[in-house]
């Protein structure tokens, strides 16, 4: 009689799978990687265009770009740190549930069923996949991109030390690690704010909005230490990986720091979903 | 318990969060707490000015020097059994006065100690003269501070006359602590900051030696420093008698010279002049200034008085107050190798010495940068907790030798000081890198007149010029064309951690009988850019004679990274240093084995609070990573206790019971309250009932989207809830299909289908479209469909897997008459089989036409359910039309037909018959009497209900005609 059977495990609900293959062929997923991917390019035309800005001073930020790939590499990242890989993090996340929610497809999901705790762990899964992904992604490309521009040069700082391409690989890597870990108070504020209000646009821009309140904030040098518990305190910390002695001290308080912010946050998303009336 | 908490929906989930962000928060006030500290305890402290006698200056009668003692309150931790507390000494700086150390004294007071600062003599409400720490007359004054210290009665004793005392101060200060432990033993701990081990060095730097060593010649003269110092110390007015502010008069100096007040120069004896110009200074003092600033040298009496006041070997004999030694390495006054040479007279006495170089010192702010408070209280509490309380272990023959460094932040983390330790036999006997240096002997002219000069630093203004340095505009300012030898390495290999000072080997020969020059060790990036560490520059003054001179270069910490190459520079003029006016050219060449000698001592990181993350922060963080573990863990053990559960045994076998549903909004309207019913097997249930009537709620608490405030639903006996597994089978389209715009349709059915996480042979995915009957559209992106396409999808995804219960909320919209025919016959044969179809509409003809069974609601309730069959059939009115003639006669023949109830006229055409009788009768009846019927309208009791709540008629009628089925509770 019952040819469809009770449903399987919660377990089995939703395999991360089917919610990339769901998320993967949107629009925004795609124009966000486009624009990831012309990004570097972007980058070396307008230091092609703005040629010869030099004032006979010392090297600047800029200058260094071009030397070679890695630095333009560091380049490209200390340029997207503040606001470009959050506003990405924040669509990845804060998207993942309301987007749902506006193609009334929540409902079924909900109703197929996969259990609300099970559908905000594959959404989360997924979202900090796909910001992984983006954060790979963007400094191997640009890497590509500079060592067609600028040449293999190996990485040089602003007081002229290098660090060879061998060390270069493991502290890129921990750099973007960091970013990552980094992105979890974005992540979990545009995830909470979207699981509650099923408004994307809410969503990131709540995220948005709250770092760079705290950017300001963090320019306040009265606040003191409290500055410490501000999302964006720590957020350039991983720069910290490309001198020769590497402190490890910034990057793993802030990386607590943005852990704790992310539990707080999704915990809080999981508890009000759980409990939450969905009308969309 | 359950409805009670779930009347206000999503309000235990909010306090929760509430919670856990008030948990966070309060982690974060209490960091913040512990870095401000007590503030209470040193509101509480008092302070008593009073005076004590110092030894009297000549000429002058007594002397009294201006002191503050700052007691804690009673309450404050730190005294002993009879009241009493171990004591510091607090010393100002050069030009300064007691008063500057208020604020310092009130906090060391306030931590438990009596602390008593004073105006050393020559400055400020203290009587006497400046004699720059000379042993006979400012040292002897800390002794008799700590002869009063010991006849208090709140001081700890250790001897008779012998207080526990330590003493601190910065620069000048710093130099009466340090002098005054060497001189007193009563002190038991000292820390002296930012000052000289040898001011003969600090002031008259020289930093070649002849190879091998030799008696050093006299060195450069700080000329720009010593201006400064001598203009601090005019400052304070003409020398004046103790006890009382200076200068209060202006007419008359307080020793006696008439002060024309125009501001002329006083006629009269060399000395009223001598004390117009000497200030506050000691004569000797004065001689030894002058005599400097005019070109004419340091004499032999000088030297003495400048050796008086240095850390000697006959000095440090017998030295036992352990001593923390707090030097900044940006400091062109008294640089790091005076705290090293201190460092090394003490560590040979057996003397406990701990180092602490800071990023700071006379060219950057003095002591900001030192501890929180960018003073000494922070690191003379750390030393004096450990070497003045009760527990601290006898003074003496102690290991100590800590040495705590800081490196230049890395250009990316501008603010960021990255500290590091090692110890002080390794400091004083470092590990060593021997760099190449290559440059051909290179001609250096000193310009007449000693113009231009080069510009390395700004003697206590440096910020700015570091800035410039910072960004490589430094070096040209500081290496003059022609007035510069320069020397290079190749660019490094590997990273350097430089801690000390360098030295390198030079030859210089000069067109007159010496030579002055100043050398400086630049570092050099790949792309050219020069900047000089710390800005300082050693000065040498070398005779000619001597063919082969070490320079020890200025001694500083920091790092030389991969691609840098390190950059002497030899130039023959600074702008801060007196330098020969006669115009002499030099040549200056590299010497011995032309290496430059770096010392590279083994250094350690130093975690700042004792690990790589505050311990606060990780508790509080660790507690919710446990916290959000404990929650998932519960979340998951309630999930499943509900799914093994066993069903109702009562409706183990009916696909769809509801009871006693109740939904209350939040704004208090109650949309589904108290409704009841059930769907059996086979059945097409219609869920009937105007807009607004609860059926979209009902529908959605059916599958668990929003929680009812009271009832349950139980679907095969199985309770549901949001993600009940028993939802597996139910089929549901509810207000509307949902889909993903950028899939096609196939592609939509199955990424739904996957997330049931079932078998895709289960889906029957086929049958399924062929019900959608979309055609070739089927393969297009939904966002291309119609809403009559995207609703005949819904109604396929809903029968995915061909589900027990499929629950359809308003199917037909959307769809044309034929789709509407053919709907209703896929209805009727899906739930042949055994399973059952609830349909919700506001169409009473759709329900009629489709569904076997029928609930109607309105306003939340249920006002009939039944078989549509037995509604339709069963006991109605009939309304009959006359053409003409009088409906009072026609109602009453008519009621005296059997089975009419009642007949009355209603309007002045028209007849309501109730009663089960025959329609045939009834229009036989009339005609037989004549009367003409226009029509005759059959209005069953479905139709009556429905049309009374669609049309607004009678409402108040609603309950009651509706009354037997609401309670029925029941469409069977």
């Amino acid at each position: 009689m019952s040819a469809r059977g009770t449903a399987p495990a919660a377990s089995r609900a939703l395999p991360l799978r089917a919610e990339l293959r769901r998320q993967l062929g949107r629009r925004r997923t795609r124009l966000s990687f486009l624009f990831l991917l012309l990004l570097p390019l972007l980058l070396v035309g307008a230091f092609a265009l703005g040629d010869g800005g030099s004032d006979g001073g010392g090297a600047s930020f800029v200058d260094l770009a071009q030397t070679g790939a890695p630095n333009l590499v560091v380049f490209t990242l200390f340029a997207s740190t503040g606001f470009l890989l959050v506003v990405l993090a924040a669509l990845f996340h804060g998207d993942a549930v309301p987007s749902e929610a506006s193609w009334s497809s929540l409902r079924y999901l909900l109703t197929a069923p996969v259990p609300r705790g099970r559908l905000l762990t594959v959404k989360l899964a997924a979202a900090s996949l796909t910001t992984l992904v983006a954060l790979v992604v963007l400094p191997l490309w640009t890497l590509l991109v500079g060592l067609v521009a600028y040449g293999t040069e190996p990485y040089r700082g602003l007081a002229g030390e290098t660090i060879g391409w061998a060390d270069f690989w493991p502290r890129l890597a921990i750099a973007v690690a960091y970013l990552f870990v980094n992105l979890f108070f974005v992540a979990g504020l545009s995830f909470l704010v979207g699981t509650i209000t099923d408004a994307p646009l809410g969503a990131v821009g709540s995220a948005v909005l709250v770092t760079i309140v705290s950017s300001i904030l963090d320019t306040i040098d009265a606040l003191g230490d409290l500055r410490e518990a501000l999302p964006t305190h720590f957020q350039f910390a991983w720069a910290g990986v490309l001198t020769s002695d590497v402190d490890y001290a910034p990057l793993a308080t802030g990386a607590t720091w943005s852990l704790g912010w992310a539990l707080l946050l999704v915990g809080a998303s999981y508890v009000l979903f759980a409990r939450k009336d969905v009308l969309s | 318990m359950r409805d009670r908490l779930g009347l206000r929906p999503g309000r235990p989930g909010r306090l929760v969060a509430g919670l856990l962000t008030v948990a966070l928060l309060a982690a974060v006030a209490g960091t913040a707490v512990a870095l401000t500290g007590d503030d209470a305890a040193v509101d509480a402290v008092s302070e008593t000015p009073g005076e004590v006698r110092g030894r009297p200056e000549p000429g002058q009668g007594p002397t009294t020097l201006d002191v503050s003692v700052f007691t804690p309150d009673a309450t404050v931790p730190g005294a002993d059994a009879d009241g009493r507390r171990p004591a510091v000494l607090l010393a100002h700086g050069f030009g300064g006065s007691k008063d500057d150390l208020a604020d310092s004294a009130r906090r060391m007071a306030g931590a438990g100690y009596v602390a008593m600062t004073w105006t050393a003599r020559g400055f400020g409400g203290s009587g006497g003269r400046i004699h720059l720490d000379d042993p006979a007359w400012e040292i002897d004054d800390v002794s008799r501070l700590v002869d009063a210290l010991a006849a208090r009665d709140d001081v700890r004793l250790d001897g008779d006359g012998d207080p526990v005392v330590g003493i601190a101060g910065a620069s000048y200060g710093g130099g009466a602590a340090l002098l005054g432990a060497a001189y007193d033993d009563r002190i038991d701990a000292a820390v002296p900051a930012i000052t000289w081990s040898d001011l003969e060095q600090a002031l008259f730097p020289q930093s070649a030696s002849p190879v091998p060593y030799g008696d050093r010649p006299t060195g450069v003269f700080k000329q720009q420093w010593a201006s400064l110092l001598y203009g601090a110390g005019l400052g304070t007015g003409p020398a004046g008698a103790g006890g009382s502010a200076p200068a209060d008069d202006g007419a008359t100096g307080d020793a006696g010279v008439p002060v024309d007040p125009l501001g002329e120069i006083p006629d009269g004896a060399d000395e009223a002049v001598d004390e117009l110009l000497c200030g506050r200074f000691a004569p000797a003092v004065c001689r030894l200034y002058r005599g400097a600033a005019t070109g004419q040298g340091l004499t032999t009496d000088g030297r003495r008085l400048l050796a008086r006041s240095s850390l000697t070997p006959a000095a440090v004999r017998g030295y036992t107050a352990p001593t923390l030694l707090v030097q900044g390495t940006r400091d062109s006054l008294f640089g790091l190798e005076q705290s090293t040479r201190t460092g090394s007279l003490l560590r040979d006495e057996g003397v406990e010495v701990d180092v602490r170089w800071f990023e700071g010192g006379h060219d950057a702010g003095g002591l900001t940068g030192v501890g929180d408070g960018g003073d000494l209280v922070e690191p003379a509490l750390d030393w004096f907790g450990t070497h003045l309380g009760d527990d601290a272990p006898p003074a003496g023959g102690q290991d100590g030798g800590e040495v705590e460094l800081t490196l230049p932040p890395p250009q990316l983390r501008e603010d960021e000081v990255e500290q590091r330790a090692t110890d002080l036999d390794e400091l004083l006997d470092p590990a060593t890198t021997e760099v190449k240096l290559l440059g051909d002997p290179q001609p250096v002219v000193s310009p007449p007149g000693g113009r231009p000069a080069a510009l390395t630093s700004l003697p206590g203004l440096s910020a700015g010029l570091d800035l410039a340095g910072g960004l490589g505009q430094g070096y040209a300012l500081a290496a003059l064309p022609g007035a510069t030898a320069v020397f290079e390495s190749r660019p490094q290999a590997e990273t350097l951690t430089v801690v000390g000072a360098p030295t390198v080997d030079l030859t210089v020969r000069s067109t007159a009988s010496d030579a002055t020059l100043f050398a400086s060790l630049w570092l050099v990036g790949e792309d050219g850019t020069a900047s000089l560490p710390r800005l300082l520059v050693s000065p040498l003054a070398v005779p000619t004679s001597e063919d082969l001179v070490r320079v020890q270069l200025p001694a500083s910490t920091y790092r030389v990274e991969p691609g840098q190459s390190l950059r002497l520079v030899v130039a023959s003029t600074d702008q801060a240093y007196a330098v020969p006016s006669d115009p002499r050219a030099y040549t200056v060449a590299l010497a011995g084995d032309e290496n430059l000698t770096l010392p590279t001592p083994r250094t350690t990181a130093v975690d700042s609070a004792g690990g790589l993350v505050p311990q606060p922060l990780l508790v509080t963080v660790g507690l919710l990573l446990l916290a959000a573990v404990a929650l998932a863990a519960w979340g998951a053990a309630r999930a499943r206790s509900r799914a093994d559960s066993d069903p109702d045994p009562a409706s183990a076998d009916v696909p769809l019971v509801v009871d006693g549903l109740v939904k209350e909004y939040s704004n208090g309207f109650r949309a589904v309250d108290g409704v009841s019913w059930r769907a059996e097997r086979g059945q097409v249930v219609g869920l009937l009932g105007p807009n607004g009537a609860g059926k979209t709620t009902t529908m959605r608490m059916l599958v668990g989207l929003i929680s009812a405030d009271a009832g349950t639903v139980r679907v095969l006996g199985r309770e549901v809830g949001a993600g009940s597994r028993v939802l597996g089978e139910v089929g549901a389209l509810i207000e509307g299909p949902g889909f993903l715009p950028h899939l096609t349709g196939r592609q939509n059915l199955e990424a739904y289908w996957e997330a049931t996480g079932r078998p895709r042979a289960d889906a029957n995915l086929d049958e399924v479209l062929a019900v959608a009957d979309l055609g070739g559209a089927v393969d297009r992106p939904v966002r291309s469909y119609s809403h009559g396409m995207e609703q005949r999808l819904g109604i396929a995804q809903a029968m995915l897997g061909t589900p027990d219960l499929l629950l359809l909320d308003e199917p037909t919209n959307g769809l044309d008459p034929p789709q509407i025919r053919g709907l209703r016959g896929v209805l009727r044969r899906y739930a042949e089989g055994g399973r059952t179809v609830v349909v919700s509409s506001h169409l009473l003809g759709e329900v009629e036409q489709t569904c076997s069974h029928v609930v109607v609601m309105h306003r939340g309730r249920v006002v009939l359910s039944g078989a549509v069959e037995d509604l339709v059939q069963a006991t109605g009115s009939t309304l009959v039309t006359l053409e003409g003639g009088d409906p009072v006669g026609a109602a009453r023949l008519l009621s005296g037909l059997t089975g009419v109830e009642s007949a009355e006229a209603v309007g002045s055409d028209q007849v309501r018959v109730e009663g089960p009788v025959r329609r045939p009768r009834l229009v036989e009846a009339l005609v037989r009497e004549g009367y003409a019927v226009a029509g005759l309208d059959g209005r069953r009791q479905l139709e009556e209900v429905f049309m009374g709540l669609v049309g607004g008629g009678e409402p108040a009628q609603l309950p009651a005609s509706g009354a037997g089925g609401s309670d029925a509770g029941a469409a069977r």
